[in-house]
């Protein structure tokens, strides 16, 4: 624990309460879309977080380039990011926990293998209707599909994000030489092949809708397949963004070899988006 | 180290900001703990309201007031009002104020999202809350929206939905916050068995927020897609499974209702021994076996679905697992009935209510072990007799540790001494009626009563009746509250900076009230 | 003592008083495991008043002897090894003396084999289904027809006249005693949950799933019960009423009550064995009062728990009938929606549960009664086309 001599306190906040008013709008406006109604209200809410965003972050930067933050502030912001992280695993968790349960226990139990009325819940109301994974459920909902095949695209994706950790890790080792310019160049290939993942993620959504027939509507198959990539995806879009921005501070000269936390943070951010990845991987395309 | 904050002193560094907007771009954790303070008291009266609707209605056999469904939406909202909106903030109010103070820390962590957790709040309620006057209504699913049938809901349906997420955005911001401030913000030199328990209560807390909150939202999240965008992950016809919602559900639900005990028994922690003026007994236990409970709360939550029809060998896991959490709450209550003996005891209203929530906590505790037990659980479960046991954890249990640590703490916040004899009115008068509204459930529980209903067979009507009467009398008896709490706002009898004379700790060090910034260097005790 | 509080004081007592008379413990029940499960519950309660007993006891003693203003001065031991020691191993024996009675009770409630009668019990929002599998006797059981009159909000009708108020069904279920009986519990829709207490059942009724249990009736007699998982608006009101028969009577009554034919169940009947209307009926042609007829007795006993009996709905959760665009629109719609039902909301599927002229009958009635009055009928034969 550092031992300060004097506190870092900021004072007045405004962009909190603007924070929530956005996400009110975009929660309320997404909510009326939902149920029918128009898109205005969420998009302004949008809008509104990310100019908040923009802006808070900015005077965040502002403050750390200005030299105001303390080492123990430095602290601070590394175990928030950290703990952050992990509630992000959690929230993973329940999509993974989700796959196992039907995988483990509901099919299974459709198909009548296990104790209890297994058995008479196959015979009664499914009969005829085998486990095997993948599966779109004994209604067989959304039709005849496809899976989606391991090989090649998910492949190509694997080695993709593989491939970005490296070079983000080059990138690292370049700022913690100091060498600014070497950081810049290894983030842009980063971003890019962090875009370029979710590019593929398109083609492959594209494949499943336009070619496989599967959907979020096939059974569990396709709900478990399409909300795990999907907020996945939307990890890797939002981790890759704050790459970029990392990268745009680098080219305005931010950062030096001791001190560039928010590197950091979006690095461990894209390790993370690149372990799910793995789980996905293993489980959703290969087993 | 690099010298703080170097030329960033055109701000007024020694008191408020002037005028409304003090409140609304804050980063003081003594403005920001009152902030959330105050949202739960006024959260308690609307979802203590509820509670009266649904008593009122329950008062009589026959349907007199409501319609069913407005019932289960009355049931549903009052649920989470009093999870989400009343304890919840109430425990993250009162670890803004004093963990910072505690710790002789000078602030929270990360203040600026120290305001944001807090002004998240009233918008995501704002949202639920609104819900009730769509058309349809709001949530009538039960606080569990347990899938299918909360599918089914009206139009409010994606609305709630998002409020839950909504607010779970601030409890993870705020848990973040507490777990940085502890690990970071320390006095130089206090060490983690240094602290005091309610400062360890909370970070374990916090821990266990920071895992189960996402869980809930990936739960909400699935119920939102299978009924706007056609996948089946609660339907069997595509493969998926209703259950399946619920052991996601509980896995969070479960650590839930420790994440709305544990900072009481940090509350309990601290004031058993300033007015039984001895040490608390068994600190580095009390820690452990708060740890345990924390840890414990992973692994049980398929109490909640006895009678789901889980395989024999689940049902058993579970029961012996809920059974085991029986030891390390044991050994809280003996160590805070060991601190009480041979002391030298006062009883001041804070003394009181946590020897009220000792004893009824207690009671409702040995309900708890009741229904973890398997085979009877299939015959208590869904009736009354689980209304019973957990109004006995939550109401004498949560909100009496808060009731305590706001008559405790009060003279430190504004400096002057509370009513005592109204205080202690306040004690006495919730206490008796808190008892007439809730024993009686136990009873009509056991005889058959089922949850959820909002009319009943004749051979409940007497009981029902009487726990109306309680409702209304333990309801009233919190305007009470209100009143001391203004009335020590106001003025009053100085308060001494250490208030009581068997306190110990930091915030006992500093002056009464405690000056807007507390430490700004940080305190010499420790090094 | 002011008037007042002195009266309420004695209101009070009184209430206490006579409730005092109402059953406040778990009933026995009337099966082996009813009576083990009570048995477990008595020891899990004595044990639990005996921890409190002791815990209130010491700190009650302490509380009286312990105070300042007795001139207790503080003592300052703050830990024992030895005592923690014992304080966390006793309790553990005393759940290891629960857990064991527990665990036994436990498997022997799961052990559904050899089972001689086998019913099948389906929820349904808001009555439950019975089907004998065994004998194919099926029928559905709502809850009585006066109790439910009187249960509406402001009904004026004062619910202390009926003695089992909410409790009683027009179709019990009726069980053999001696035999062990096996239940299937599924649903229709949402969650229900099956329970008779005194026969110590209670098990979720999930969709799509089936659960299984068992009982195995001592005495005859009427067990009743209640949906003890929330399941919507009249989630109060779907009771459950068991009717226990000596062996001879309940052959008795399933040789009367079998089906002759293959049953089609109709619900509307109301009748314990629901035999299909005759087919050659759907074909012919049927007169608009005929089925307006048939139509109001549907619709009352199927529709009016959402619907409302008068057709308006319930603003927002369930539409009105009255002046509906469908039910006033053209007919494949409209007989669309109650055939196949409306997926993700509450309006079932109708087609297994209603036959084809209550179908129809239900379709011309509203279209021409609460409010409406477009004039024309949809016919049985329209139905039967359809499967
Ligand atoms: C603050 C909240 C809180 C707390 C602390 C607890 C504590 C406990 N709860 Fe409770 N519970 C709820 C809130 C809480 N509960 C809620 C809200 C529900 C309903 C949710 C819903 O369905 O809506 C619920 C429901 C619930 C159920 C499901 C019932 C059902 O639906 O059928 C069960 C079943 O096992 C259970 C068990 C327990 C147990 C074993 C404890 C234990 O932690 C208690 C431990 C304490 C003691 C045992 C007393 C003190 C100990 C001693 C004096 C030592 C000596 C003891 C022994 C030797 C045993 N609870
Ligand atoms: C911390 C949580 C908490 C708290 C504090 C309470 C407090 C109370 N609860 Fe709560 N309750 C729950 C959590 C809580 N409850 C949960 C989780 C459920 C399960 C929900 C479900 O099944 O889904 C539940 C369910 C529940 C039921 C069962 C409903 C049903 O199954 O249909 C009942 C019935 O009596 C009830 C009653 C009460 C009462 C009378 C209080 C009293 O303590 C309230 C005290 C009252 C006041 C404080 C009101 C003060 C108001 C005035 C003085 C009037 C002025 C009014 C205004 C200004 C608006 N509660
Ligand atoms: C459990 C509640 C429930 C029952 C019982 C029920 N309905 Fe419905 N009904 C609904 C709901 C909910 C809808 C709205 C469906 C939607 O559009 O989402 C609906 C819609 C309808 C509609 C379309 C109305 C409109 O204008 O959108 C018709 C017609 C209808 N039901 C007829 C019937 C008939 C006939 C019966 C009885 C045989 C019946 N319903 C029983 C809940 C119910
Ligand atoms: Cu059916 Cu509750
Ligand atoms: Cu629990």
């Amino acid at each position: 624990m550092s031992s300060p001599s004097s506190y870092y306190i900021p004072h007045e906040a405004k962009w909190p309460i603007v924070g929530s008013i956005a996400l009110f709008a975009f929660f309320a406006g997404f909510a009326s879309l939902l149920n029918g109604g128009g898109w205005v209200i969420m998009a302004f809410g949008a809008a509104l977080l990310v100019y908040m965003m923009i802006r808070w972050f900015g005077d965040v930067i502002a403050e750390s380039e200005n030299g105001q933050y303390s080492a123990q502030v430095d602290v601070s912001f590394r175990m928030s990011m950290m703990w952050f992280i992990f509630s992000e695993v959690m929230f993973f968790g329940a999509f993974f926990g989700a796959l196992f349960y039907a995988r483990t226990f509901s099919g299974p139990w459709l198909s009548g293998i296990g104790e209890g009325g297994a058995a008479a819940t196959n015979a009664v109301l499914w009969s005829g209707f085998d486990y095997v994974w993948p599966h779109n459920g004994p209604e067989q909902l959304g039709g005849a599909y496809e899976k989606m095949h391991w090989f090649p695209l998910p492949v190509l994706n694997t080695l993709i994000l593989l491939t970005s950790g490296v070079t983000c890790t080059i990138a690292h080792h370049a700022i913690k030489e100091g060498n600014r310019e070497k950081m810049v160049k290894w983030l842009l290939a980063t971003c890019a092949l962090g875009f370029f993942f979710v590019f593929m993620q398109g083609v492959e959504y594209y494949e499943a809708y336009a070619h496989l027939n599967l959907k979020m509507n096939t059974g569990i198959y396709g709900s478990t397949f399409f909300m795990l990539t999907g907020f996945h995806g939307f990890h890797v879009c939002m981790g890759a963004i704050i790459l970029l921005i990392v990268m745009f501070r680098g080219m305005r000269k931010h950062f030096s070899a001791t001190n560039h936390f928010a590197f950091e943070a979006a690095a461990w951010y894209w390790h993370f988006v690149d372990v799910v990845w793995l789980g996905l991987f293993i489980f959703v395309y290969i087993l | 180290m690099s010298t703080a904050a170097a030329g960033h002193h055109e701000h007024d560094d020694h008191g408020p900001a002037k005028g409304w907007t003090r409140w609304l771009y804050t980063t003081n954790h003594k403005d920001i703990g009152t902030l959330y303070l105050l949202f739960a008291l006024v959260m308690f009266f609307i979802g203590g309201g509820m509670a009266l609707i649904i008593r009122a209605e329950l008062f009589q056999p026959g349907l007199q007031l409501v319609d069913p469904l407005f019932f289960n939406s009355m049931t549903t909202m009052h649920a989470l009002v009093m999870i989400f909106g009343v304890v919840m903030p109430a425990f993250v109010g009162l670890a803004n104020w004093m963990i910072p103070m505690m710790i002789g820390g000078p602030d929270m962590a990360l203040p600026r999202m120290n305001n944001w957790s807090f002004w998240i709040m009233p918008f995501a309620f704002l949202l639920l809350l609104s819900t009730l006057f769509m058309e349809g209504g709001g949530p009538a699913g039960g606080w569990t929206l347990y899938a299918p049938l909360s599918l089914q809901g009206p139009d409010s349906f994606a609305f709630v939905i998002f409020s839950i997420h909504f607010m779970g955005i601030s409890s993870v911001m705020g848990s973040i916050n507490i777990v940085a401030t502890i690990f970071n913000m320390r006095a130089p030199g206090m060490s983690l068995m240094q602290m005091p328990l309610f400062v360890w209560t909370w970070l374990i807390t916090a821990y266990l927020l920071i895992a189960v909150i996402p869980v809930l939202a990936g739960a909400v999240t699935m119920l939102l897609t299978d009924r706007f965008f056609g996948t089946s992950f609660f339907n069997a016809a595509g493969g998926g499974d209703p259950v399946m919602y619920q052991h996601i559900f509980w896995f969070f639900g479960h650590p839930e209702v420790y994440i709305l005990i544990l900072p009481a028994f940090g509350i309990i922690s601290s004031i058993i021994p300033t007015f039984a003026r001895k040490p608390l007994f068994g600190y580095a236990s009390m820690v452990y076996a708060t740890a345990s409970i924390a840890f414990l709360s992973f692994i049980v939550w398929a109490h909640h679905m006895f009678t789901v029809g889980m395989p024999l060998a689940g049902e058993m896991f579970f029961m012996f697992a809920t059974m085991m959490i029986s030891v390390p709450t044991g050994v809280k209550v003996f160590n805070w009935v060991a601190t009480m003996w041979r002391g030298s005891m006062t009883f001041e209203t804070p003394m009181l209510f946590a020897i009220g929530f000792l004893v009824m906590f207690t009671i409702g505790g040995l309900s708890g072990l009741m229904l973890a037990i398997t085979p009877a659980d299939i015959q208590y479960h869904d009736t009354y007799f689980v209304v019973a046991h957990f109004h006995y954890v939550l109401v004498p249990g949560a909100i009496y540790s808060i009731m305590a640590a706001t008559y405790y703490w009060l003279p430190k916040w504004t400096g002057n001494m509370y009513d005592e004899k109204w205080g202690k009115i306040h004690f006495w008068v919730s206490t008796v009626f808190l008892n007439v509204l809730f024993f009686p459930m136990h009873f009509v529980g056991l005889a058959g009563m089922p949850r959820r209903i909002p009319d009943y067979n004749l051979q409940f009507a007497d009981w029902n009746a009487i726990a109306t009467i309680g409702a209304f009398g333990f309801g009233f008896s919190q305007l009470i509250f209100v009143y001391v709490i203004f009335k020590c706002i106001k003025g009053g009898a100085k308060a001494t900076d250490e208030v009581w004379d068997g306190a110990e700790g930091l915030e006992w060090t500093v002056p009464s009230p405690a000056p807007y910034h507390t430490f700004e260097k940080p305190p010499a005790q420790y090094s | 003592m002011p008037t007042l509080s002195r009266l309420s004081l004695v209101a009070i007592l009184s209430l206490i008083g006579s409730a005092a008379r109402a059953d406040i413990n778990m009933p026995v029940g009337v099966t082996p495991i009813s009576k083990e499960v009570y048995g477990l519950h008595m020891l899990i309660f004595w044990i639990c008043c005996a921890i409190g007993t002791v815990v209130f006891a010491v700190m009650f003693y302490s509380i009286f002897k312990h105070r300042k203003s007795k001139g207790a001065v503080a003592a300052d031991f703050h830990e024992s090894t030895v005592v923690e020691i014992i304080w966390t191993a006793v309790p553990l024996v005393i759940l290891i003396a629960m857990a064991i009675p527990a665990a036994k009770t436990l498997i022997a409630m799961e052990d559904t084999s050899d089972a001689e009668v086998t019913i099948k019990v389906t929820g349904y929002q808001w009555k439950w289904h019975y089907e004998y599998l065994d004998s194919g006797i099926n029928f559905f059981s709502n809850l009585d027809a006066d109790h439910n009159a009187a249960r509406q909000v402001d009904s004026g009708i004062d619910v202390s006249q009926f003695d089992n108020y909410l409790k009683e069904v027009d179709n019990p279920l009726v069980l053999p005693v001696g035999k062990k009986v096996r239940f299937l519990h599924t649903s229709a829709d949402v969650i229900h949950s099956w329970w008779v207490p005194a026969l110590a059942v209670k098990k979720d009724a999930i969709p799509g799933f089936i659960n299984e249990n068992w009982a195995l009736i001592e005495e005859p007699g009427i067990y009743r019960g209640k949906c003890t998982e929330l399941c919507g608006r009249d989630h109060g009101f779907m009771p459950v009423v068991v009717r226990a028969l000596p062996e001879d009577e309940y052959n008795a009554w399933v040789a009367e009550n079998a089906p002759v034919e293959e049953p089609v169940m109709t619900e509307s009947t109301g009748a314990a064995t629901a035999t299909a209307v005759a087919s050659a009926d759907d074909d012919r042609e049927w007169s608009m009062d005929e089925l307006m007829a048939a139509g109001e007795t549907v619709y009352n006993n199927q529709c009016a728990s959402c619907h409302q009996v008068g057709g308006e709905g319930l603003a927002g959760a369930f539409p009105a009938i009255t002046g509906s665009a469908i039910a006033t629109g053209d007919h494949a719609a409209h007989i669309d929606i109650v055939y196949a039902g409306k997926p993700g909301s509450a309006m079932a599927a109708f087609a297994s549960r209603l036959s084809n002229s209550d179908m129809a009958a239900v379709l011309t009635y509203q279209r021409n009664a609460l409010g409406n009055s477009v004039g024309d009928t949809i016919q049985p034969s329209a139905i039967k086309a359809l499967r």
